[in-house]
């Protein structure tokens, strides 16, 4: 221990006095870290952003969607989840608090929506009060869709701000009537902007009751229904699912042998394709910035031993006057970790900074994370790489004949 | 009983097929406070000889007890030990580590015998202060002359408290007058009861000491007492 302060010492001493060339010697590991860190840190704030987004499902939630077979579709089948699906499951499902159907206009080319001479197209969806929760929807203005909305089949609409730009509405379009496939819906509320995901706007929307959007779709087409299911609880997770296969499959009269039309989804199953992509993006770009590190470990290995050499007879006189083998070799090694962990801690401040650069110059990014794990690899990496590299010099200072070493010239 | 008692010591190298015999069964006894000169034309086996003694090389043949331990059956850490703790060595060119400051010089041998740093630098700036170059202890070796640098390099070989002080032509780099200044250190050193082992080709230097030993090809041709000691009318 004393030995290992010592060396810590005099490592830090003669780092010091070879101030550039020190300099010089960690560039591979700045850049090495740096690199790494920049890409990681981009890389989770993406991930980090769409975490945040998908946490408006709820942990206990989960969501069913038709889903047309290729075999079926080829046999010009389209699958649909219909009402009479939706009053079956709210009879029959067991441990559900409550259902959100949203249903996604389909009137085609008139969805245009108007107010006063100003036309835009927005997502316009019915559902009930209940997807506030789900969404996690904050209102700015105004109030969300109410139970009584839905059944009196009041026709009134949610706005998101982008679509209230777009329409030039007031900063308070509370009260104003915005006119949608031949009918004047009135604005009862705006609600807080979410900004955008992947360069989507997430505000261009309007949210209406889902029995108005139901009379506005009319009876001409089978509506598709979009379902959310609050669960009470996540533990009987497996048996729910199970259970709404039954009656879902039951409803659409699906033989043994025939795969389902839909699919039940849980908020895990979503996010995990993505984070699988983004964790596999991680790992080939971390993998390939990472051997700039050892290009950087082989740096410092090629001075470290140019210095053992212009240090041999300084090596000699320390023998002489009682250094033992392990003094030599700690005190070699821990300059070369020193070299490698002071490029370490310059690597991570300026990845970390290259990587908030990044972010803030890509339109719509989301801001740069750097989590602690990634510091930590960094860190302990450029370590490792001191070691490894270090030890060949440290071993072939530590090594030298004492006498041969002061009469190196 | 001598401090160091030298028995039958051979050191042979080989140069391509050919046998140089360095040190040619030597036997020899030094005592304690003893103030000795090994003197000899270059190839005489001189450096051999100190390289022996400060345990930085190991005989071919022979046996060397130095304290009554014999020095063969050490390991290197051992050695390394002995040297630190048992042997001061003063050279030729200084030897010192040209980046550090005269106190980190003197601080070293202590860094490897273990001395925490407060006490380290106390003992340095004593063996400093001995040597008359308190005042100087900041500057680094270059900034020194070479008077000053050889005083630094006793400082350092004082500063463990060893049996031995052993110097390889403490003066061939030094002017006559800085010579005559670094052996009357030498001397005050002796009479305060210090054992000193010098190589010398100097006469001058050789009259200093109490004891001459002539080598030549690598035998001990002459060992006497010097009567007309110089120090002792300092």
């Amino acid at each position: 221990m004393f030995s290992l302060i010592e060396s810590f010492r005099s490592a830090i001493i003669s780092v010091k006095a070879h101030g550039f060339r020190s300099f010089l010697t960690t560039l591979g590991i700045i850049i090495g870290v740096a690199s790494t860190i920049a890409v990681v840190s981009v890389i989770q704030g993406l991930s980090y952003s769409i975490n945040q987004q998908f946490e408006g499902f709820g942990s206990n939630s989960i969501s069913i969607r038709s889903f047309t077979p290729r075999s079926e579709r080829m046999k010009g089948k389209i699958a649909r989840i219909t009402p009479e699906d939706v009053e079956m499951i709210r009879k029959q499902a067991e441990g559900v608090e409550y259902i959100t159907p949203t249903l996604q206009s389909n009137i085609g080319g008139t969805s245009a929506i108007k107010y006063k001479g100003n036309q835009a197209f927005a997502n316009v969806a019915g559902t009930t009060y209940t997807y506030q929760d789900v969404q996690n929807l904050d209102m700015k203005y105004g109030r969300f869709l109410s139970y009584s909305d839905n059944q009196s089949r009041r026709k009134v609409t949610v706005i998101g701000d982008k679509l209230r730009e777009e329409l030039s509405l007031p900063e308070n379009p509370v009260g104003s009537f915005i006119y949608f496939a031949g009918e004047w819906l009135k604005v009862i509320g705006l609600t807080e902007p979410k900004g955008s995901f992947f360069g989507f706007s997430q505000d261009n929307f309007a949210i209406l009751p889902y029995s108005t959007m139901q009379g506005l779709n009319g009876n001409l087409l089978e509506p598709d229904i979009f379902l959310q299911l609050q669960l009470k609880s996540l533990e009987n997770l497996d048996s729910i699912k199970d259970k709404l296969k039954r009656i879902i499959r039951k409803q659409h009269h699906l033989k043994p042998d025939e795969d389902d039309d839909f699919k039940i989804e849980t908020p895990e199953q979503l996010t995990s394709g993505i984070s699988q992509v983004i964790s596999t993006m991680t790992i080939v770009l971390g993998g390939i910035v990472s051997i700039s590190l050892i290009v950087g470990g082989i740096g410092i290995m090629n001075i470290m031993l140019v210095s053992v050499t212009e240090r041999t007879r300084e090596i000699g006189i320390c023998k002489a006057i009682g250094a033992k083998r392990h003094h030599i070799l700690l005190q070699f090694l821990i300059e070369a970790v020193v070299l490698s962990l002071l490029g370490g801690i310059i690597g991570i401040i300026i990845g970390y900074g290259l990587g908030v650069l990044a972010a803030a110059s890509i339109p719509n990014f989301p801001p740069a994370n750097v989590p602690l794990w990634a510091v930590g690899i960094a860190f302990g990496f450029s370590a490792f790489v001191g070691i490894i590299f270090g030890i060949l010099p440290a071993a072939k200072a530590a090594n030298l004949d004492p006498i041969d070493a002061l009469r190196y010239e | 009983m001598g401090l160091i008692r030298l028995d039958s010591i051979c050191k042979y190298y080989s140069m391509g097929d050919q046998t140089v015999k360095a040190l040619d069964h030597i036997n020899l006894s030094i005592a304690k406070n003893e103030y000795v000169a090994f003197i000899g034309s270059s190839g005489s086996g001189k450096s051999t000889m100190m390289n022996i003694l400060g345990c930085l090389d190991k005989p071919t043949e022979g046996d060397y007890f130095l304290n009554e331990k014999e020095v063969a059956k050490l390991n290197q850490n051992q050695l390394a030990d002995i040297r630190n703790q048992e042997i001061g060595f003063i050279f030729q060119s200084f030897n010192l580590l040209p980046r550090a400051s005269a106190l980190h010089n003197v601080m070293l041998p202590l860094v490897y015998k273990g001395i925490g740093l407060a006490d380290r630098k106390k003992q340095a700036v004593e063996a400093l202060e001995k040597v008359n170059l308190a005042d100087r202890m900041d500057h680094i070796p270059s900034q020194l002359s070479g008077g000053q640098r050889q005083r630094v390099a006793i400082a350092r070989a004082l500063v463990t408290k060893p049996s031995i002080l052993l110097a390889d032509e403490p003066t061939g780099n030094l002017d006559t007058q800085t010579t005559q200044d670094i052996m009357a250190l030498f001397d005050e050193l002796h009479n305060e009861g210090q054992t000193i082992i010098m190589v010398t080709h100097e006469d001058d230097v050789a009259r200093h000491c109490q004891r001459v030993i002539r080598l030549s090809d690598g035998k001990v041709v002459e060992d006497y007492y010097n009567e007309n000691k110089e120090a002792l009318h300092v």
